[in-house]
């Protein structure tokens, strides 16, 4: 396959390209579904191919096949050259990537058990017997539960003079139950429904302990259908770590992409409230929010290597002591931004955050691992200091605006908090707000003994469609005056 | 890109390879092209030749699935044994109901253009630079795609089954932008000479002036008039909980409910193959053929839609609603037999869209919706935003543009609150395709929050 990379790129540079990069990947997914006790699904699934980027006259075009043989790579190079040609017909501003980056380099997912040598029918016995159990519970109705492990080799090569070969593994779970009665329906899942999922081998697995968690969510199902609704009030909100971690996603991670903030995703994701002019001044949350993308966390969908553009994982700070400090880039809008600030382009360097979500995708900016750092609560502590409040847990639903600003979440379960003790189940709990504000009202957050990386594996973005795997760390946290119970 | 001769040797030499009791083999091709451009500017520009073979292999009632992009005869010898060992390791399905027999599927239109597959990247650059242009001129910021394509799927199984069908698909989807305003156009048609590109072109920079400066406006209950754009997501969730899965489990909008007069008289949903303008597609990837389905007959609760597995399970028909045991052009998305609605109308009525602003003296008038999400499914609860035009009617005429708000609404309530159908209907791309749906006058509407833009 290495022999393909280079055939690419010789051609691209024969057909008059400034700068060319080519992945080539082979992915490899195994995928196990069980639904009533029902074995539904077992699959593997693989497939093989290359991308060939290229820029001419300051215009990109990308070409991609599944066909791995020299033809196919000198036709699919030759096709991203037209392209590229037909995107200079209507470009205003020639493609400036800023110094090379150069790097030969091996990465590899670290993994203590490779999940595809754990035999299916173990996989099989343990989705079973965690839909046994859940449901043992009278009053479930639907039982479900899917593993999933992936492994992708990718190649990546550029004109520069990068070689880059990186091995990624994931691993992910879940189980769920509905429970439905009179109309009403109630959903519990663990970790959540779509799954949480790491950059780890089974070992991930063997840690959630499906098994060990499938009686409390089906009890815990079907005492939501006789639980209150959650009242609609403005309160004190407790968010757990899993639904915290969606909501670090949706209104730090996104607004902090820097092609989305040049209106580059203006058609489909849309745009942000975090403008370049903010860039350091912006009072984004509390003085205790430091938030981080972080391409080097354990375990983090968003761990790699490097980036699908060959840039070296890094720590980039997003918010720091509460202030917007910086944004998810790269080589391209890190030039950008740095012209627009006055600052010198030839000296800018991209975040890291350019990844694809196969080989037949252009590497788009793409959140790497956002976390929020940990503070010093313990739970505990932090439940028994609030006085009335709310305690939210397991998303369930998910919406926020075109620029990251209002969000209504909606979560699986809630309990009233009243003179510092957990008091009664709430059902059909949400919550709204406005990213600054809500933010801005976090004076509480729960100290490393409770942060964890949350992995998100469906994060959908650009145009053709890319979904990316993502991670978000993050421990519990108050957050003071939030509107919660938005629902008929 | 393979022939029909040439896939289906491959499915057969597949077939012949498996020693399982039944196999089914399902070939997925696509080539696609999409020209991105923000900012008056093409920046993004790609293109993809993909395909994909995934083979199901019962031993009985226990199905192992695979699928590769190696055509390679050794590729495919290790395609079957996978599948088959996969099969042989885990315990029955009772549900399973067998793969599908031989059938004949209806001679119908066809759906495939020359001039779609063959579009260039010229081509759609200077399509695209119509709309940029215009843009232009009109001091606003256009951003948006174009894509074609072509694809071909094809099914075999070993009971003598085999189905093949081309297809070709060109969408458009415009955003414009101003400092404070924006709109917004799309289109889908399986000719891309059916989208006439510098008109929706003009219909979004238009929208993006004359919804400039918006103004605030208070969270409550609204009579609303909602375009074609912003019914597509009406459209879509309520064709979607129609899943006969979840309508037998319990979990849908429809489920006990069929038969009853839920819904305004005036609301007709239907997901027929064989509508004008739809795409023709005369089997799904079981090899099933494609049943026209009427989910809500003038108000009442209609038909669900079934895969071979449910219809066996609930002893109805299946209706050609299934989608690929794998789906290799979307990693990550779960294995196994799920079912989809494809060819989604909303009937239209007999009202202009004029007529219904007309007749209401204080709503709203709501462009698209954005960023949807159930938030309960029994009563299609849903939450999102308004985007790219929302404007205040008073009086009977549009007044003023507002800025956008977030709802949280019973789409099940929405639909019983319908004052008028919109007259034509308007083709809005989706997960699969594209809907059909007219504007709808909806006595209220539920919006719970707002923005600053």
């Amino acid at each position: 396959m290495k022999d393909l990379l280079a055939v690419a790129l010789n051609q691209a540079q024969l057909l008059g390209a400034d700068y060319a990069d080519v992945r080539a990947l082979t992915a490899r997914e195994q995928s196990v579904n069980v639904r009533n006790g029902i074995v539904e699904g077992v699959g593997e699934m693989e497939n093989a191919g290359f991308g060939v980027r290229v820029l001419v006259s300051g215009a990109w075009g990308f070409a991609s096949s599944a066909i791995l043989s020299s033809q196919e790579v000198e036709r699919v190079t030759a096709e991203a050259i037209a392209i590229a040609k037909a995107s200079a017909m209507y470009q205003r501003q020639r493609v400036y990537l800023g110094p090379p980056e150069v790097h030969q380099a091996i990465y590899r997912t670290p993994v203590e058990i490779d999940p595809f040598k754990i035999p299916i029918e173990d996989k099989i016995a343990l989705l079973l017997e965690a839909d046994r159990l859940m449901r043992a519970e009278a009053g479930i109705k639907v039982t479900q539960g899917s593993l999933v492990c992936l492994r992708k080799h990718q190649y990546f090569a550029s004109s520069e003079g990068s070689a880059i070969e990186q091995e990624f593994f994931e691993t992910g779970g879940a189980i769920m139950a509905l429970a439905i009665a009179n109309g009403e329906i109630q959903r519990r899942s663990y970790p959540n429904v779509f799954r949480d999922q790491h950059a780890e081998g089974w070992e991930f697995i063997q840690r959630l302990d499906l098994v060990g968690n499938a009686p409390r969510v089906g009890a815990e199902a079907v005492a939501l259908l006789s639980a209150e609704q959650c009242p609609s009030t403005v309160t004190t909100l407790i968010l757990d770590r899993t639904q915290l971690g969606l909501q670090i996603h949706e209104s730090c991670g996104h607004p902090t992409e820097l092609d989305r903030v040049f209106g580059t995703e203006a058609a489909y994701a849309g745009t942000s409230f975090l403008t370049p002019e903010k860039l350091k001044v912006f009072r984004y949350g509390s003085e205790i929010v430091n938030l981080t993308a972080d391409a080097t966390t354990p375990g983090g969908l968003g761990t790699f290597g490097y980036d699908d553009e060959g840039v070296p994982a890094q720590r980039v700070p997003l918010v720091r002591d509460g202030r917007f400090v910086g944004y998810l880039s790269s080589r391209e809008t890190a030039t950008q931004l740095a012209q627009l600030r006055g600052e010198d382009p030839a000296l800018s360097r991209s975040g890291g955050a350019m990844r694809a979500s196969g080989w037949n995708r252009i590497p788009i900016i793409r959140m790497t691992n956002i976390n929020l750092e940990p503070g010093t609560w313990e739970l505990e502590d932090l439940i028994a200091d609030t006085d009335e409040g709310i305690y939210l847990e397991t998303n369930k639903s998910w919406s926020i605006d075109n620029l990251r600003l209002n969000f209504l979440f909606g979560t699986e379960l809630a309990y009233e908090i009243k003179g510092g003790k957990r008091g009664k189940l709430y059902k059909n709990a949400t919550y709204t707000g406005m990213t600054p504000e809500f933010w801005g009202a976090c004076d509480a957050i729960c100290n490393a003994k409770a942060w964890g990386i949350w992995g998100v594996p469906n994060c959908g973005k650009g145009q053709p469609s890319q979904t990316a795997h993502t991670g978000h760390g993050a421990a519990p946290a108050r957050f003071r005056n939030v509107r919660i119970g938005v629902m008929k | 890109m393979l022939n029909e001769h040439e896939i289906k040797a491959l499915l057969q030499g597949v077939i012949s390879r498996s020693s399982g009791d039944e196999t089914e083999v399902l070939f997925l091709g696509l080539d696609e092209a999409l020209t991105r451009f923000a900012n008056n500017e093409i920046h993004q520009n790609v293109a993809e030749t993909n395909f994909s073979l995934a083979v199901s292999v019962a031993l009985g009632k226990r199905i192992g699935m695979a699928s590769t992009n190696d055509l390679s005869a050794a590729a495919l010898d290790q395609l079957v044994e996978r599948a088959t060992q996969l099969a042989r390791l885990q315990p029955e399905n009772p549900d399973f109901p067998g793969f599908a027999p031989p059938t004949e599927f209806p001679k119908g239109r066809q759906a495939f253009d020359e001039a779609t597959a063959s579009a260039t990247p010229e081509f759609r650059a200077h399509a695209v630079g119509e709309v940029i242009r215009y843009a232009l001129d009109q001091d606003v910021v256009a951003s948006g795609a174009f894509s074609t394509s072509r694809s071909q799927w094809a099914i075999a199984t070993s009971h003598g089954l085999f189905a093949w069908h081309p297809l070709t698909l060109a969408k458009l989807t415009i955003v414009a932008m101003t400092e404070t305003g924006s709109g917004y156009a799309a289109d889908a048609a399986w000719e891309v000479a059916q989208i006439p590109v510098a008109k929706w072109g003009k219909i979004a920079v238009d929208k993006a002036i004359v919804s400039q400066n918006p103004r605030d406006i208070a969270p409550g209950d609204y009579p609303v008039v909602l375009e074609e754009a912003a019914v597509h997501d009406l459209v879509a969730f309520m064709g979607g909980g129609a899943n006969g899965m979840s309508v037998t489990e319990g979990s849908s909008w429809m489920s006990g409910r069929q038969g009853q007069a839920l819904f305004s008289p005036a609301i007709t949903l239907v997901d027929d193959p064989d509508a004008p303008e739809h795409l023709p597609i005369p089997f799904d990837f079981e090899g099933t053929p494609r049943q026209p389905l009427s989910i809500i007959r003038e108000g009442v609760v209609g038909d669900a839609f079934y895969n071979r597995q449910w219809a066996a399970k609930t002893g109805n028909a299946a209706t050609g609603h299934g989608m690929p045991p794998i789906n290799p052009f979307a990693p990550g998305s779960a294995m196994g037999r799920m079912m989809f609605p494809m060819h989604l109308t909303l009937q239209a009525g007999n009202t202009p869209i004029e007529q219904m602003i007309a007749s209401i003296e204080r709503g709203l008038y709501v462009t698209r919706f954005n960023y949807t999400r159930q938030v309960h499914p029994r009563e299609m609860v849903v939450t999102g935003l308004t985007r790219d035009g929302t404007f205040w009617i008073e009086n009977g005429e549009i007044a003023y543009p507002v800025k956008n708000l977030r709802f949280t609404q019973s789409y099940v309530e929405a639909l019983q609150n319908v004052a008028a159908v919109g007259a034509s209907l308007h083709r809005e791309p989706g997960y699969a395709g594209f809907t059909r749906n007219p504007a709808l006058q909806l006595a209220q509407f539920r919006f719970t929050g707002k923005t600053e833009f």
